[in-house]
C-alpha cells in the first residue's frame, strides 16, 4: 500500500464512513420502532456508500476493510464507540453529522480530489444531521428520563470530539473555522433541546483523540473481529 | 449534460436510457436522469456513464447489468459502464414524464427545487407539517395536507409520509 498524502486521507475518511456504518447496521432487529429501523438502516448504507468510493481511491475495498489489523484503521475513536441505549447513537450521529456535513461542505468546494465524492455525499448527510438533530431535539425536551439520557449520553461521548479537528493530511480544510462552526452548530441544536454544550475536556492524553494515529478504544477490536470473521474465514469466497 | 454526438450514440444512449429502475420499474433510467453518456471506443466496443442517485445505491449494480445487456443485444461487443459521481445526481434531473410515473405509481414526486443547496427541512418535532419549497402533495387524492413520519423509507431516496385527508400513508421521494 502507498502513503501518499490523498491515501491516507481516503483512508482517514473511508474509514468514518466504514465503522460508523457497522455501528449502525447493528441496530437492525433492535431499534426502538420500524420507521427507525429503516432510517438507521438507511443511514448505514450512505455511510457504507461513501465508504467504497473512499476506500477504492486508497486500494482494494474489500482488503481494506477485512483485511487490516485494529492498528492500520485510522477513524475517529467517536465512530467506533458502542451504540449504547438510542440517546448514545443519536449524540454520535449528531457530533459525527455535523462534523461530516462541515467538512464534505469544504471539500465539495474544492478543487481536491474529494470534490466529487463530497459534492456528492454532502447532500445525504444533510439528511443525516436533521435527522439526529430532530431526534435530540425530541429526546432532550421530552420526558425526564429521555432528557436525562440525552444528557448522559452527549456528556459521555463529548471526550471524543476534540480529534474531529486534528488537521488530516492531504485534505486543504480550514480546521479551526471548521472547529468553531461545529461548536455553534451544535450549541445550538443542545440548547434547543433544553440541553447545553458539555464542560468537560474534548481532548487529553489519558482520554480521547488519537484514532487518526490507529490506537483505538476497547470495543473497537470486538467491532472488527464481528466485521471481519466471514471474510476471514473463507479467504477469496465471492458471491 | 447526457451526452452522444453520432448517430449510432445516439441510438445506444436512448437504449441505455429505456432500462427500465430495477427498484421502481415505472421509470426508465433516461427518466431518473442517470445515464449521463454514451460513447464509441471503436466499431463494436461502447463506455456508458451513469451516476448513482444515493452513493450507496445498491440498484447501480443491477442497472449496470441491465445496459450491458441491452446494448450486447444491439451488437455490441465490448460495453463497459462507469460510475461518474461529478456532477452529483439531483432529483430535478429526474423528467417531467418521470415524475408523472411516479405519482401515478402511487408516489409523491421530488419538488422541483431552484438553487443547489440541500433542502432545508423543518425543524421542530419530528413529525411535522411544514416545508419550505411548497407542500408535498398525497399522490392518492392530491391533498396538500400531509405529514411527515419519517425521513427514511424503503429505499434511501425516499421518506415516509401520511395524508391527513384520505389518511393513506404514501412514499415521497426526496429532494437531494
Amino acid at each position: 500500500m502507498t502513503t501518499t498524502l490523498p491515501t491516507t486521507a481516503a483512508l482517514a475518511l473511508g474509514d468514518d464512513a466504514l465503522v460508523l456504518s457497522h455501528r449502525l447496521g447493528e441496530w437492525a432487529g433492535h431499534a426502538p420502532v420500524l420507521e427507525e429501523e429503516v432510517a438507521l438502516a438507511n443511514i448505514a448504507l450512505d455511510l457504507l456508500g461513501q465508504a467504497r468510493v473512499l476506500l477504492s481511491m486508497a486500494g482494494d475495498e474489500d482488503e481494506l476493510a477485512y483485511l487490516r489489523e485494529e492498528r492500520a484503521f485510522t477513524n475517529l475513536q467517536l465512530v467506533e464507540q458502542p451504540n449504547g441505549d438510542f440517546a448514545h447513537t443519536i449524540a454520535r450521529q449528531l457530533y459525527f453529522s455535523t462534523y461530516q456535513h462541515l467538512l464534505y461542505g469544504q471539500l465539495a468546494d474544492s478543487d481536491s480530489e474529494f470534490a466529487p465524492l463530497a459534492g456528492k455525499a454532502v447532500k445525504e448527510v444533510a439528511y443525516h444531521r436533521d435527522h439526529a438533530e430532530q431526534w435530540t431535539l425530541r429526546l432532550g425536551d421530552g420526558t425526564d428520563v429521555s432528557h436525562e439520557r440525552m444528557r448522559r449520553a452527549c456528556e459521555a461521548l463529548w471526550r471524543f470530539t476534540g480529534e474531529m479537528f486534528q488537521p488530516v493530511a492531504g485534505l486543504d480544510v480550514d480546521w479551526s473555522g471548521m472547529e468553531a462552526a461545529w461548536l455553534e452548530s451544535v450549541g445550538d441544536v443542545l440548547r434547543r433541546a433544553t440541553l447545553a454544550l458539555p464542560e468537560g475536556p474534548r481532548t487529553g492524553a489519558w482520554s480521547a483523540g488519537a484514532g487518526r494515529q490507529g490506537l483505538h478504544t476497547e470495543p473497537f477490536g470486538r467491532m472488527l473481529a464481528e466485521m471481519q470473521h466471514l471474510h476471514r474465514s473463507h479467504p477469496g469466497a465471492s458471491w | 449534460m447526457v451526452t452522444a454526438t453520432t448517430p449510432l450514440e445516439a441510438e445506444l444512449l436512448r437504449l441505455a436510457g429505456s432500462v427500465p429502475d430495477p427498484e421502481l420499474p415505472v421509470l426508465t433510467l433516461a427518466e431518473l436522469g442517470v445515464v449521463r453518456a454514451v460513447r464509441l471506443r471503436g466499431g463494436d466496443a461502447v463506455e456508458v456513464e451513469l451516476t448513482p442517485t444515493y452513493t450507496g445505491c445498491p440498484a447501480v449494480e443491477a442497472m449496470a447489468l441491465d445496459i450491458e445487456r441491452v446494448l450486447r443485444e444491439h451488437g455490441m461487443r465490448e460495453v463497459a459502464v462507469r460510475t461518474v459521481l461529478s456532477p452529483a445526481w439531483s432529483t430535478d434531473d429526474i423528467t417531467a414524464e418521470g415524475r408523472r410515473k411516479l405519482r401515478e405509481f402511487g408516489i409523491a414526486p421530488p419538488r422541483v427545487r431552484t438553487e443547489g443547496e440541500p433542502v432545508p427541512l423543518e425543524l421542530g418535532p419530528t413529525r411535522t407539517r411544514r416545508t419550505e419549497t411548497g407542500p408535498v402533495r398525497c399522490p392518492h387524492c392530491g391533498s396538500a395536507d400531509t405529514e411527515l413520519l419519517s425521513r427514511f423509507s424503503s429505499t434511501a431516496c425516499k421518506a415516509l409520509r401520511r395524508c391527513l385527508d384520505c389518511r393513506e400513508p404514501f412514499d415521497h421521494f426526496k429532494e437531494v
